[in-house]
This record gives structure tokens, sequence and C-alpha cells, in this order.
């Protein structure tokens, strides 16, 4: 079985961004990048999907300009075997992206394709589910357990109530949520490895793929900030001031 | 052209979701009409029609629509999109899994997670867990978007919209097999007025008895922060953040939480915040209205003591 795993560059967790002066996007120059924490989640189920025995191959693809082999390596340090780049500067919807993808399955023919369920810097939470309907395949989101069993694939959700538990005909797609696994520290040995396994790159003419402009961006604003709160010394305080001046208990 | 809204319901009640839902679609148009899919669900049926503002409730009930999958829901909302230039859902775990395959199978951009409605094709949402609001223009024919419940009001009752009955079935290959809901009898988090969170400070999961006691003087939901769900204390549909639940509620009580960027992304729209934490250099108390440095273990209890 082969599994695919697209996977995206995104600035680090841990840095807080800043809205550019003109409004027009969020600055990220010089900002630490990262493989999507999703994404990584993504990437190590299939590995150990790769480890049990159940699956035979694992391909990452990302989509951007040259930076983003950084986070395909990445991906390939983690177990991933072979990786594909789709190479544009272009700053493309989700949409667009499940086109590219398709145009990338079209031709791997995966039976099990695994995603991350969002990236944490558009917080879209959509090309999973975009790419599963072009594929016109079934879908399990928000995923924190898989079992593969002969054709199918039973998948726990994390859903609002609780948990779901779906059974799903391969081939499928499965979105990974936070508690799916926790994924491994590549080690230096794979790193070295890594850097030898095969990367192929290919363009948005080459996949033959047509995109359309969707939405513009009209401006990229920060968000009202709090006022500066009080320190209170007691509890006593805190309760006078939850009754008396927030007035909110 | 009317605005279509996916209900939210679990086949017996309408959730509160739907009704704010309903006041974004009436900010972009007049014409709301709202689709309730799932089986043997009257009761929805009625409270749907008894929102103001909805002029038509369309009624899909189907033992396959039971689950609510997004493989046959959005099948159902394709076939129904050429009445539509707008079709809306909460940004909850179903519009979430459902609305993307709708967009891609209309060949149109999906908005997640609309927090204002500026006009009929431009619309705010966060990116970056909430640390920039991007303004977009969709040039799409028809706008498949998912909107932040908690930045709306609820449309009020007192309605008595048409109701039309779909025939036409659509199937899925997506088996359900199981499901198991936190039962529950304090507020849903989604629309508690206040809600008390712990976090990885709480220490153990039976420390959380703690925070339900709290929570129940209060008439408050219980949540949690990431790191308390990672370890285990709660269960997942407890989690607030960015990739958890997006909460407003008048007051928040955040113990034991450091106040990490994605957990701040799901709560600082609250109206007052109160961060209690040993830790003074926390990042919480920058967001906090009213901060507390205190041991967790000897504050909770005295708040509840003085609650009396």
């Amino acid at each position: 079985m082969k599994v695919l795993v697209p996977v995206k560059r995104v600035v680090d967790a841990n840095v807080k961004v800043r809205v550019k002066a003109d409004n027009t996007s969020v600055d990220t120059a010089n900002l630490k990048m990262a493989l999507n924490p999703f994404c990584e989640i993504a990437v190590e189920e299939a590995v150990r999907l790769k480890e049990a025995g159940s699956a035979t191959e694992v391909v990452v693809v990302s989509i951007g300009n040259k930076a983003v082999q950084e986070q395909l390596r990445t991906a390939l340090a983690l177990g991933a075997d072979r990786a594909i780049h789709i190479d544009t500067e272009d700053e493309l919807v989700p949409v667009s992206i499940a086109k590219l993808l398709k145009a990338v399955q079209d031709k791997e023919q995966a039976e099990l394709v695994i995603f991350g369920k969002q990236s944490i810097d558009g917080d879209n939470n959509q090309t999973g589910q975009m790419f599963a309907a072009l594929m016109d395949m079934p879908q399990a989101t928000f995923a924190s357990e898989i079992k593969l069993e002969a054709n199918t694939l039973q998948v726990t959700r994390e859903i609002d109530g609780g948990m779901q538990t779906l059974k799903l005909p391969l081939p499928a797609v499965v979105t990974a949520d936070l508690r799916l696994n926790e994924p491994r520290y590549a080690s230096l040995p794979n790193i070295m490895k890594a850097k030898r396994k095969p990367l192929e790159v290919f363009t948005v003419a080459d996949l033959g793929v047509t995109l359309k402009s969707h939405q513009t961006v009209v401006k990229v604003t920060p968000p009202a900030e709090r006022k500066a709160g009080i320190m209170v010394a007691s509890v006593a305080e805190l309760v006078e001031k939850l009754k008396n001046e927030a007035k909110v208990i | 052209m009317a605005i279509l809204v996916l209900a939210e319901h679990d086949n017996a009640a309408l959730k509160l979701d739907t009704a704010k839902i309903v006041t974004a679609a009436r900010a972009i148009g007049d014409e709301v009409h709202v689709l309730v899919a799932g089986h043997q669900c009257g009761a929805v049926v009625q409270a749907a029609q008894a929102l103001q503002g909805v002029s038509q409730v369309l009624v899909a009930d189907a033992s396959v629509y039971e689950a609510h999958l997004a493989e046959n829901f959005a099948k159902l909302l394709v076939d129904l999109a050429p009445n539509y230039s707008h079709i809306l859902a909460s940004a909850s775990s179903l519009g979430k899994d459902t609305l993307p395959r709708v967009a891609a199978l209309l060949d149109v951009a999906q908005i997640s997670e609309v927090i204002t409605v500026v006009s009929a094709d431009t619309f705010v949402r966060p990116v970056y867990a909430g640390n920039a609001l991007a303004t977009v223009q969709s040039h799409d024919a028809i706008k498949v978007m998912t909107v932040r419940a908690s930045a709306f009001d609820a449309a009020p009752e007192g309605n008595s919209a048409a109701v039309t009955t779909l025939d036409k079935v659509f199937e899925a290959r997506t088996q359900f097999v199981s499901q198991s809901l936190t039962v529950s009898a304090r507020p849903e988090l989604g629309n508690a007025g206040i809600i008390v969170s712990g976090g990885r400070g709480m220490g153990s999961g039976e420390n959380f008895g703690m925070l339900e006691q709290l929570a129940d003087k209060l008439g408050a939901a219980v949540g949690a922060s990431r790191a308390a769900v990672d370890a285990g204390f709660v269960p997942n549909d407890l989690q607030v953040g960015q990739t958890g639940k997006i909460v407003a509620p008048n007051l928040y009580i955040a113990v034991g939480i450091s106040g990490a960027i994605q957990h701040l992304a799901g709560m600082k729209d609250a109206k007052v915040i109160v961060a209690i934490n040993k830790d003074a250099e926390a990042p919480i108390f920058q967001v906090a209205d009213y901060g507390l440095v205190a041991d967790l273990f000897e504050a909770v209890p005295e708040l509840i003591t003085s609650l009396g």
C-alpha cells in the first residue's frame, strides 16, 4: 500500500507573527519556519504504517517555492521514502492546492492519503476534504486513531461532543488531529540519509493544471489589543472585582 | 438569491449555533433558508422553523443522514447549490468536515471561520491563530463559508417558516461505526456565559473535580488547554484553542494555564479574563483583566468557599 502525505512549510508554532505596517499581509521575513505540526503528525502516522508492514512506500509532497524542499527533507528524515516538490511562487488557496494534489495522486495512485487537519498559518482546515471531494474518496477528518483492516480503514475522529468511529473503504483520505501520535525526532544519521533520498520537482504547467483566481485579500490587520489588566492580591479581592467592577458574577 | 444555512443538530435538538449562523446570513441578505439533514429530526425542523429571519426550512430526512457524514451531506448541498448565492455552516466539526467538500465540488474557494460580514462578497476571518485578521473579497459565484458562531448573536425565536421536503437521497460509502459523546449537565462550551478552564498546572484529571465544583457554583462550563488534554486529564472535546473550541464567554477563568499562543487564540475574545497561576511570568497574565499569582490548590477552594 502506498501512502501519500501532503505537507506544508509554515512559520514555527512558537513564533508570534506581526502584521506588516502597510496592512497587506503578515510579515514572514526572517522568521523561523517549520513543518506544519499537523503535517508532521501525518508523516509520522504514515511512517508507522510502513514500519508495521502495512504500507510499502511513503511519498511526501509540498507546494511552494524552493524553500519547501527544506520541509520535504525533514519529512524524509522522519522516514518518508521520496518527495515531490511542486514549484510555484504563487500564494494558492486550498481549492487550488487540492487540484494540484489531485494531479499528483492521478499519477501516484496512493491507497491512503494522510493530511494534517489544518495549517497553523492559514487555519483553513480545508485541503484534505477538498482533495477527497475532487478524488471522490471517502474521508475521515480530525483522526485520533486509525486501524487498517484488509481493504478498510477504521478511524476514530475527534468531534465537537466527543469521539466518533467511522469505517472507510480504501482508497481514502484521513486528516490528522493532535492526538493521532507523537512525532519522533529525526536522528542525525536519518537527516544525513534524507539528503540522498529522491526529490522530484514539477511546475504547475508540468502537471497540466489550470488554476483560477478565487479571492482577493483586501487587507490584513492586527486584532484589537486587550487593555492591560490588573493584578489582584487575594481571592477576596478577585471576587470583589468580579462582582462590583466587572459585574460578571 | 437566497442564502442556505446548514443546521447543526443531533437529530433530537437544534444547536444554538444555527441561530447564530442565521444572524450572520441575515447580515448578507434577506432570504435565508435552513437545511435540516438527518434522521427522524422532526423536533429539529420545528426549532428551525421558529427562528426569526428564516423563510424556508428544507428537510432531508433519511437513515443515511443519521450520522451526518460529510460525504453525502456534501452531495446534498451541491445538489441544492444552484439556487443559492451563499452556503453557510457553523465552523464546528460538522461544518469544517462538510463545507470544503461542497466548495471543491462546486469549484469555488471556501472561506473559514468568518467573524464579520463586511458585505455580500467581503468577509473578515482570523489567520495565524487570531494574530492577524484577513479581510477577503470572494470572486466566486457561490460563496461557501464556515462562520464562527461565537462572533454572532443568536437569532430570536418567534416564526413559523415554511417547510419543503427533499426526496432525493444521496448515499455514502463511509460507514458509521460508533460514537461516544460526553454527557454533562453543565452548559456547552460554545454557548456558556462563564467558562472555568484548567491547564497542565492542574496536575491530574482528578484535580479537575475542583474546577467542576467551581463551575457548578457559577453555572459555568468546564474547558481545558491543549496541554491538559494531551496529558490525558480530560477528554478532547473540552479543548479550547486554535484547533479546539473557540469561545467568547462573558467570563473566562484560566486556572494553571500558561497561555500558549494556540490557547489564547481560542479565548481572547472573552469579555473578562481571569488568570490564576503560580508563575508570575506566565503569558496568560498579559491578556488577563484580573491576574492572581497563587497556588491554584489554595486559591480555587478559597474561591469556591467565597462564592458561598
